[in-house]
């Protein structure tokens, strides 16, 4: 009994001590993401994006005298671990913004408690519509799954003349549903023959479908899904004849040349940016970001560098870091400057930016066209 | 016709890799009534040596070579299977089964964490060891790595069935699964023919796995979950603790799911989303209706 | 009085107890000593305690391996959300409207586990804990396939009606009404069953039938979790309640001591906030609970409190303290006495 009542003194404790402040005056931006796990890369690439951003701009002189502090925690891409750790960055870190949620589940999870708080939320990377729904401080750097899928289908049926199409989707996927729903939706709009497939999170083994796929004979196969499933579907296609199908792809399958370049040759998929776009802006990021961290930038890095540069921008628009005034600038922000394409925000928070098409060739990135949705 | 035979040599592919997979689970089970749940990551473990071997070894894509991997990763997994025996179970043995099956399950999982920990969770690109072209068989058009699968599993399968049926360390083995007791009064040395059950069932699980990445191109520390779980089901459905049941389970389920996968899914767009829970009702209802399986035999419980 | 309060000594107790650790927790978040981040995790510990005390009664009472209780945690989240999205507009009562979805969560867990416990429950511990990892995956399956759950897209716009005093005395009443029940001949019976079930057969022990409602009770106690959990959480996604969720649930339940509640509840506390403080360490948290789960059937199979309860008992401890008052003025007499002696 003795023994038990020192360990909850000594817990009451230790919470208590882990409450307390640290540091001088920053300008704390708080960074969600799951930096653990399966899927670490993406929370890391936010992670290493903002923070490339923030050190940027301290070197440049920070703002308000202020340096940028960016505090990332990780979500283990769950719900309920996303909830733990905003309440942790706003009571604890008393973080000014949020760069995040990386994923769209974590990001709804903690939509609420950010709009009755009142703190500025862009998120990176959440592509989910209802993220920005009836949120006026709730903003997002990327475009909607549905916008991206629509584009997709715009480009496969006006550029590649595809008029019989499939998709092959993951239904345990959020992001990989809702771009194959949109991507339907705008074939069946358009009146072409649009038939759908999917595959799971399990699946390793694609190749019965895939031969039914193929029977299908299809001019274009849409697999809006994660390098890790593409990169296997496609190996696995490229022993059944699929003589000359062209498979496309949404942004996840941006990273596909490193592993799977010969599978995915003369293949399509768009993207938010294109670390081979000769823009001046483009190559500076991916050459310092190179630099930095010894890798590449992949199009989430790319997004959560812009985030943490828009509320730069925002800030200073602002004036200081009262939270309203800052929403209110983000609302009313032109961010000309983003790599990964000119941000400015609609009323409902979402961003009205263009969309790259890539074509992998011999291992790298063509970008093909630069494509505006309505 | 043509559709048909192609989904058919998917089945043999994938019921290939189940059956080898099943055996582990069968023998372990027959020997010590203990279902090691941490056999599917031996599997897994089997592909990532390959893995290893495959990229660091010169010779792999020659004939010889991939022959070589194979045995070698073979070999390395019975190790693993023997070492994880002698941590993890051989205490137990008296214990409540319970506390067994509480064991392998943390096992499992250790191992899973393992090779996170290891490997880190981003698939590694199992290189093509086996060509990935098509070769006129007898007038059929099959894939080169079929053939491999194929009649590598069934090269094995038949070795140990010879194994156990002629060879003395067989008839001892199949004597500790009758009665362990009565065969230690025999003289036997049950603690050795238990490790070598772990060994040669590891071993086969491997071959699984390392066919599995082939097959499938990508090595990751979850790779064994689900097909263990599904190689599980094919050996209960065959019969736990029957070999020749394993191997028949295992190209059983291969043929439930390539059937789900392929034809089901002409006629019922929504199939491919209930193959596994569809392999998990063939549990239930074997479970449920024929707990012996269909080639096995109904031991009943001793007080 | 005084023997009313003796014979119900452990019962006031242990009441007295949870409403004073309620009483010290809640003032401490209202005055704001405890932030919103420590409000949460104390909401996940109260629904971690839910979790495995309902799964404690058919793994750790009953003895029966089961391995897919998350399943019934995704019923009742999901019966929950939405009966209460449903019912919003006719039950403005926030608490009201959680005691409806919850029982409407209860009811529907207790249906999954009578579907799957009646077969399941007649089969050996391996083959049940194997069907019991099925059923966690079939439901998974199912409620990412229907159209009403919004599949992998996830289900939002849950009221947000959990409050902590709500969680807490959640908490409090499924533990008190465990415990009642395992104080019981009922619990004992089932303690029975778990040591030698076909003994307890022998001695006239309806075997079938408390295994069975061993199952259910852990079944519709599972889905009340599950009802907090997604009126916390507010967001409801299916991959949330797999196949890790319910190892979360079975470690706790394997290190707290299979049988025991107050090791549940402890172990269910300390591996809620333990990983908060070891954040760093997030990458080697599954490796080290697997270790532990070996290492523990290994050397400590009885977990950290066996079959043994923490008994809370005033009668107990004004006991101890008379016996070290006696203790102290013998003590003191015996000294006064010889100084008597003394001119």
């Amino acid at each position: 009994m003795k023994k038990l009542t020192v360990l909850i003194v000594a817990i009451i404790v230790a919470i208590g001590l882990s409450a307390c402040d640290s540091g001088e005056e920053t300008i704390k931006i708080g960074v969600i993401g799951p930096l653990s796990g399966a899927d670490s890369l993406y929370g890391v690439a936010v992670e290493r994006g903002a923070k490339l951003a923030a050190k940027e701009i301290n070197e440049a002189g920070g703002l308000f005298d202020k340096d940028f502090e960016v505090i990332a925690y990780d979500s283990k891409g769950q719900p309920d671990e996303g909830v733990n750790v905003y309440n942790r960055l706003v009571d604890q870190d008393e973080v000014d913004a949020i760069v995040g949620g990386t994923f769209s589940g974590v990001t709804l999870a903690i939509k609420d408690l950010a709009v009755q708080e009142g703190i500025p939320v862009l998120t990176p990377t959440a592509t989910h519509p209802d993220v920005t729904l009836d949120a006026d401080n709730i903003f997002r750097a990327c475009y909607t799954d549905s916008y991206q899928g629509e584009v997709a289908a715009q480009f496969a049926i006006e550029t590649l003349e595809a008029t019989k199409a499939a998709v092959f989707y993951n239904i345990d996927d959020a992001y990989s549903e809702g771009l194959a729903l949109a991507f339907i939706d705008a074939y069946e709009a358009a009146e072409l023959t649009i038939d759908d497939y999917t595959f799971n999170a399990n699946t390793d083994d694609y190749s019965a479908v895939l031969t039914t796929i193929q029977s299908g004979d299809y001019d274009v196969v849409f697999v809006p899904a994660y390098v890790a499933s593409v990169g296997a579907i496609l190996t696995q296609a490229a022993t059944i004849d699929f003589g000359e199908t062209i498979f496309m792809g949404g942004d996840g399958w941006d990273g596909i040349e490193g592993d799977y370049a010969d599978v995915a040759e003369g293949f399509y998929f768009v993207n938010h940016y294109a670390k081979t776009d000769p823009a001046q802006n483009v190559q500076d990021f991916v050459a310092n970001f190179t630099a930095e961290y010894g890798v590449a930038p992949n199009a989430l890095a790319a997004l959560a560098y812009d985030a943490v540069y828009a509320l730069h921008a925002a800030f200073e628009d602002a004036g200081s870091t009262d939270r309203a005034a800052v929403i209110a600038a983000l609302a009313d922000l032109s961010y000309a400057d983003a790599v990964t394409g000119a941000i400015a925000f609609d009323a409902n928070g979402d961003p009205l930016k263009a969309i790259t098409v890539i074509q992998v060739v011999e291992g790298t990135h063509v970008v093909i066209d630069k494509v505006q949705g309505s | 016709m043509d559709y048909v035979f192609k989904q058919l040599i998917n089945a043999l592919n994938t019921g290939s890799i189940y059956a080898l997979v099943a055996i582990g689970y069968t023998m372990v089970y027959g020997i010590i009534r203990l279902i090691n749940f941490a056999h599917g990551d031996v599997m897994m473990f089997g592909a990532y040596f390959a893995f290893i071997f495959a990229t660091s070894l010169p010779f792999s894509d020659t004939a010889g070579g991939v022959i070589l991997i194979m045995l070698l990763s073979m070999a390395a997994a019975a190790i693993m299977g023997v070492l994880i025996e002698k941590i993890a179970y051989k205490r137990l043995r008296r214990a409540p089964r319970i506390s067994a099956l509480i064991t392998a399950i943390g096992m499992s999982l250790f191992l899973q964490n393992l090779a996170l920990l290891i490997f880190k969770a981003e698939p590694k690109v199992m290189p093509a060891l086996v060509p990935k072209t098509r070769v006129d068989f007898f007038g059929l058009d099959i894939p080169v790595l079929t053939l491999y699968t194929f009649g590598f599993s069934v090269l094995f399968m038949v070795l140990l069935t010879l194994f156990v049926r002629k060879t003395r360390p067989g008839k001892a083995m199949r004597a500790v699964s009758q009665d362990q007791d009565a065969a230690r009064l025999m003289g036997i040395n049950v603690n050795s023919v238990i490790s070598l059950t772990f060994a040669l069932g590891s071993a086969l699980g491997a071959l699984g796995g390392v066919f599995y990445s082939l097959s499938y191109s990508q090595v990751y520390p979850t790779l064994g979950v689900m097909p263990g779980l599904k190689a599980f089901v094919a050996a209960v459905l065959g019969g736990i603790g029957n070999i020749g049941g394993a191997m028949l389970g295992g190209y059983l389920i291969g043929l439930l799911e390539t059937v789900t996968n392929g034809f089901l899914s002409i006629v019922w767009k929504e199939a491919t989303r209930w193959t596994d829970a569809f392999v998990f009702a063939v549990l239930i209802f074997v479970l449920l209706f024929k707990p012996s399986g269909i080639l096995g035999k109904h031991v009943k419980e001793k007080v | 009085m005084k023997a009313f309060l003796i014979k119900y000594d452990r019962i006031i107790s242990v009441l007295a107890v949870i409403l004073g650790v309620f009483v010290i927790l809640n003032t401490l978040i209202e005055a704001g000593v405890f932030s919103n981040y420590i409000r949460g995790i104390l909401i996940l510990v109260m629904i971690a305690i839910i979790m495995a005390t309902s799964l404690n009664i058919a793994t750790g009472f009953l003895g029966q391996l089961v391995l897919g209780h998350a399943g019934f945690m995704a019923l009742g989240a999901y019966g929950a959300a939405l009966s209460a999205i449903a019912l919003r507009e006719v039950i403005p009562s926030d608490l009201v409207l959680f005691l409806v979805a919850t029982a409407i969560a209860m009811a529907i867990s207790l249906l999954a586990g009578l579907v799957v416990g009646t077969p399941a429950l007649r089969l050996r511990g391996d083959y049940l804990g194997i069907m019991t990892l099925g059923f966690g995956e079939i439901v998974k399956v199912i409620l990412t396939n229907l159209e009403v759950t919004n599949g992998a897209q996830g289900l939002t716009r849950i009221p947000r009606i959990m409050s902590f005093p709500v969680a807490y005395f959640t908490m409090a009443v499924v533990v008190v009404i465990i415990a009642l029940f395992m104080n019981s001949r009922h619990g004992r019976a089932m303690i029975s069953i778990r040591e030698d079930e076909i003994a307890s057969e022998s001695v006239g022990i309806n075997v079938t039938r408390y295994k069975i409602i061993g199952f259910l009770m852990a079944a519709m106690f599972g889905g009340v979790g599950g009802s907090v959990y997604a009126f916390h959480i507010g967001f409801l996604s299916p991959t949330t309640f797999g196949f890790v969720r319910s190892i979360d649930i079975f470690v706790i339940v394997v290190l707290g001591g299979m049988g025991s509640l107050s090791g549940a509840v402890i172990a269910a506390s300390v591996l809620t906030f333990l990983p908060e403080f070891l954040r760093d360490f997030a990458n080697y948290r599954l490796l080290v609970y697997s270790a532990l789960l070996v290492l523990t059937m290994l050397f400590r199979p009885q977990g950290l409190m066996g079959t043994k309860e923490i008994v809370i008992s005033f009668r107990r401890f004004s006991d101890k303290i008379r016996a070290f008052w006696m203790k102290h003025r013998k003590t003191k007499a015996i000294e006064g006495g010889t100084d008597h002696g003394n001119p």
